[in-house]
């Protein structure tokens, strides 16, 4: 990338704090469909840190595949399970919230203090620079190409999974006992199939 | 490409932002209620160490740029990953009404 040097460093400056402040909107927020348009945002603004690491071709899968695939995915799964539910206070929990950020922050101190006191070796080989797409396109179909083919085969298996998965059962009578399956209990009253009586005792519901 | 010997942003600065991400990702791993947004801090988890794979590439590995390959795979799987999870998590949702987190102890002791 030829632009000067001060505009990089205020494009890396806005687009590291608008990383960082809106991934702790995205866990910090109550309401999960602001993190999940804050989370767009922080992968926009990935895409532009790897712009500026001379890498145009992740730039592009980036916001093709986590905008575009993974976030509209996360919004479709917020749309099915958006139910207004009061959730049940859990004794110690502030305790745990600050435990688990001292525990964050410690690690992030560890990482901090790794990046900058190991003797990087720097100035490395001179980036390729625009010339990157051909060279991952070198990787991907010689060194690389049986993870490349893995790949297609690992997308294909998370495709099917996830349709068996997330169907509907279909079937008229249960696989197990033979009997009529109770249809309704799937699709029109909202039982849900296992229900607690007790905080700690979930009991299987019975065919009515 | 950049054309001067030294970079104008230090490497260490995107390993700064990468493990910032890094840790929010992990605070919100352990701290998140709804199930949706413990998939989101995994994501950001992920981004994290592609941050990290890419500002590598580039500054210790111009000339194989095999960071930037290792972070299309990531994408690839962190793909699956997230196809996977709310499929897993929509029939969770379907068999116990609920995305809280604390209520998903079926196999807790």
């Amino acid at each position: 990338m030829s632009i000067a040097s001060t505009t990089q460093q205020i494009c890396f400056l806005v687009l590291s704090a608008t990383t960082v402040i809106g991934s702790l909107g995205v866990v910090l927020l109550p309401n999960i469909v602001y993190s999940a348009f804050l989370l767009g945002g922080v992968f926009l603004s990935v895409a532009g840190l790897y712009l500026l690491l001379n890498a145009s071709f992740v730039a592009a899968a980036q916001i093709l595949v986590y905008v575009g695939a993974v976030n509209v995915l996360i919004l479709f799964a917020i749309m099915l399970v958006n139910k207004k539910e009061t959730l049940a206070a859990i004794p110690g929990l502030l305790v745990r919230r600050l435990l688990s950020g001292a525990v964050c922050a410690g690690l992030f101190a560890l990482l901090l203090r790794v990046a900058f006191t190991t003797p990087w070796a720097l100035p490395g080989p001179t980036p390729v620079g625009e010339e990157a797409t051909i060279r991952i396109g070198e990787h991907l179909f010689t060194d690389y190409l049986l993870p490349f083919e893995l790949a297609s085969v690992l997308l294909l298996m998370a495709m099917i999974g996830a349709i068996v998965l997330a169907r509907r059962d279909v079937f008229s009578t249960d696989v197990i006992t033979g009997e009529p399956a109770d249809q309704g209990l799937i699709e029109k009253d909202r039982t849900p199939l296992l229900i607690e009586t007790s905080a700690n005792a979930p009991t299987l519901l019975t065919k009515p | 490409m950049i054309s001067d010997a030294a970079s104008p942003i230090p490497l260490e600065a995107f390993l700064a932002v990468a493990a910032m991400l890094f840790c929010v990702g992990v605070w919100g791993l352990i701290n998140s209620r709804n199930a949706v947004r413990v998939l989101m801090s995994i994501e950001l988890m992920l981004n994290a160490v592609n941050i990290n794979l890419m500002a590598f590439s580039d500054y210790l590995d111009g000339q194989l740029i095999r960071g930037q390959v290792f972070a299309i795979f990531v994408i690839t799987v962190a793909a699956a990953e997230a196809a996977v999870g709310l499929a897993i998590l929509l029939s969770l949702y379907r068999n116990r009404e609920t995305v809280d987190m604390e209520r998903f102890n079926l196999l807790r002791w």
